[in-house]
């Protein structure tokens, strides 16, 4: 294809990826090296009964007109970043000297907003893409073996948790584990607890969460691999039967080398949309056990009266950085891939 | 010989393999099932601490409203709360969103399939890295140019949002459908004195939909299912089905209208119950497209 009509086919949705992805990104980064003006103060004498003082106040009228002159509000350099809510390096600096040993430090660092986020994050990304992989190759095994009349059905069924909203979904596990709930209220009986709530304590509400990312991904990699598995090669098969192979030995080495290739793209896709986990901790309201990245991006904007730009723009920054770093593995073993294909 | 495995399969390992599986779609099915039956209850039964056989049988249902089964929560959500507004909104956005982004993401996975040369490549992989862009990272870059230039709220400026995030996760599976197109088709019309335009408006165009309709449902779900976007960029008043849901768990928790959001959760699931119902097979298709093409 030409160069110019590539262009110009190329171009509409280019276009639209530049101005609403590339420039945005720029955008987060030029307001995480700003902060909101502060208040305007004026002086103003307060007369009373007892005579009259010299007050300082917020000059409402000032501060607005600063605001609407420059909404990006004042430069403020990396301050943002190393701030308490952010990478707060004074505040890792004193918790490590006052520390004994790692153990000791881990906590601290945990009670400061953006560790904390992170460490749920990256626990959330960690212990459900690997686990999604494993149930969905297992799901996708059985499946197989299932009688053709009733496959279709079960693929219906096991559709359902991967194609609904994730708010929805999320919420519709949360109606079952509260407290009156049909899965919430069971579980108060068989351990005979009456305040047992899966919300109150911070380590359910992590393995919650989890379960609930379990089951929305897990349909995902069930159907992948159920695909990969009526590719297997049936010479390969067939030989190592011959050779006599027990099934244990065949799934091993002809099934499991086969869907390897699987394996790594589902990792992939599950590793970026984990990171971004987001919209079960608005429907469990986990946010007093459990903050994503995400979630403290999301409150920074919307959380709280006013919108603090300069801190979500920071937060967006950083979780830009760690998307980043993820995706590093995976895009050099493509550009090596597509090299080697080009020799 | 696949029969011959299946008949050598031992009873133990069987009886392993239904429990799993059945386990499997009890876990996947029934919290769909149930919230289904419960919407039709009051709150006192739904979310009964005494007895869970309630919600099946409905007894607090009948004692406060002399029936099994009762519609409140489906009125409350739909008449009182006004849902059917969002789910206009939300039938316009996603209707939108569908049309533009298979438009520009036909012409350009064409051409990236077309092209061979290396930059096509570089675009699929920064493509790639767009796709991993966490949503919320995209809209705190957003807001305030929105708000500045009073761009905020309406329903276009979150329809095209939504084609630009959707964008390279369209490319990518339109690129690879376009891929399974033999080259010959478009080329030799070429040679019969067609230009590129003219090719695939002509010969490709009758020949990609199965392509283009799986696409479709993926874009149709992204929209469907977003709540960053649409709770974020969009006022009050244009709030689509998602945000809304969101915003009745907030303000009612009153008595009787957590059964609103449950009504509303059942009314958002039902397009989609449909959707699986019809294109089951394009879904399992795309969902693959991807992975096995490479």
């Amino acid at each position: 294809m030409k160069n110019r009509t590539f262009f110009w086919f190329i171009l509409p949705s280019l276009i639209t990826m530049l101005l609403f992805i590339a420039l945005p990104i720029v955008s987060v980064a030029v307001q995480s090296v700003h902060i909101e003006h502060e208040a305007v103060m004026v002086e103003v004498e307060n007369c009373g009964p007892f005579g009259c003082k010299q007050e300082l106040q917020v000059d409402v009228e000032e501060t607005a007109k600063l605001k609407e002159e420059r909404p990006l509000g004042q430069f403020n350099g990396l301050g943002t970043y190393t701030n308490r809510n952010h990478l707060a390096f004074t505040e890792i600096g004193l918790a490590w000297q006052s520390s004994t040993g790692f153990v000791d430090f881990m906590p601290k660092a945990l009670n400061l907003p953006f560790y904390r986020a992170l460490a749920f994050t990256l626990t959330y990304t960690f212990v459900v893409t690997p686990l999604v992989i494993i149930f969905g190759f297992m799901i996708a095994l059985g499946v197989n073996t299932l009688p053709k009349r009733i496959k279709g059905p079960t693929i219906f069924i096991s559709l359902l948790p991967m194609i609904v909203t994730p708010l929805i979904g999320s919420l519709i596990l949360f109606w079952m584990i509260d407290a009156n709930g049909i899965l919430g209220a069971t579980l108060q009986r068989i351990f005979d607890d009456p305040n047992l709530s899966l919300k109150a304590s911070p380590t359910l509400t992590w393995i919650m969460l989890m379960v609930y990312g379990v089951w929305h991904s897990a349909p995902f990699a069930f159907i992948v691999f159920y695909a990969g598995l009526q590719t297997v090669p049936a010479d390969t098969m067939e030989a190592a039967m011959i050779d006599g192979a027990s099934r244990w030995e065949r799934t091993r080495y002809v099934v499991l080398p086969h869907l390897m290739p699987l394996t790594v793209f589902i990792s992939l896709i599950q590793l970026m949309d984990n990171f971004r986990v987001f919209e079960p901790i608005v429907s469990f309201s986990a946010q007093a056990s459990a903050t994503s990245l995400s979630w403290i991006i999301y409150n920074d904007l919307v959380g709280n009266e006013s919108q603090f730009f300069g801190s979500a723009g920071a937060t967006s920054v950083l979780t830009i950085i760690g998307v980043s770093i993820l995706l590093i593995p995976v895009l050099i073993r493509t550009w090596r891939d597509f090299n080697q294909k080009l020799v | 010989m696949m029969s011959d495995i299946v008949h050598r399969r031992s009873p133990v390992l069987n009886i392993i393999i239904w429990g799993l599986v059945l386990v499997w779609i009890v876990a996947a099915g029934f919290p769909f099932l149930w919230t289904l039956w419960g919407s039709f209850k009051v709150q006192g039964d739904f979310f009964s601490k005494a007895d869970w056989t309630n919600a099946v049988y409905g007894v607090r249902t009948q004692i406060e409203t002399g029936g099994a089964f009762t519609g409140k929560g489906y009125y409350g959500a739909w008449v009182t709360k006004e849902f059917w507004l969002a789910a206009l909104n939300t039938s316009i956005v996603v209707v939108s969103v569908v049309i533009i982004s298979l438009t520009l993401g036909t012409l350009g996975g064409y051409a990236l399939a077309r092209s061979g040369k290396k930059y096509a490549f570089y675009l699929l992989m920064l493509a790639l890295v767009f796709r991993a862009m966490p949503h919320i990272t995209l809209v705190s870059g957003y807001l305030l140019p929105f708000f500045e230039w009073n761009l905020w709220g309406h329903l276009p400026t979150a329809i095209i949002v939504m084609v630009a995030i959707n964008q390279p996760f369209t490319l990518w599976m339109l690129h690879s459908f376009f891929l399974n197109i033999p080259k010959d088709l478009d080329e030799s019309a070429m040679v019969d004195g067609c230009t590129r335009f003219q090719a695939f408006r002509h010969v490709i165009v009758p020949v990609m939909w199965p392509g283009v309709v799986t696409t479709g449902l993926f874009s149709f779900l992204l929209a469907y299912n977003d709540f960053t976007v649409t709770a974020t960029l969009l006022s009050q008043a244009n709030q689509t089905m998602v945000p809304k849901i969101a915003s009745f768990l907030g303000t009612t928790q009153t008595e009787g209208n957590v059964m609103f959001a449950v009504a509303a959760v059942v009314s958002a699931t039902a397009p989609l119950f449909v959707l699986i119902l019809f294109f089951q097979r394009q879904i399992v298709s795309g969902l693959t497209a991807g992975a096995v093409k490479g």
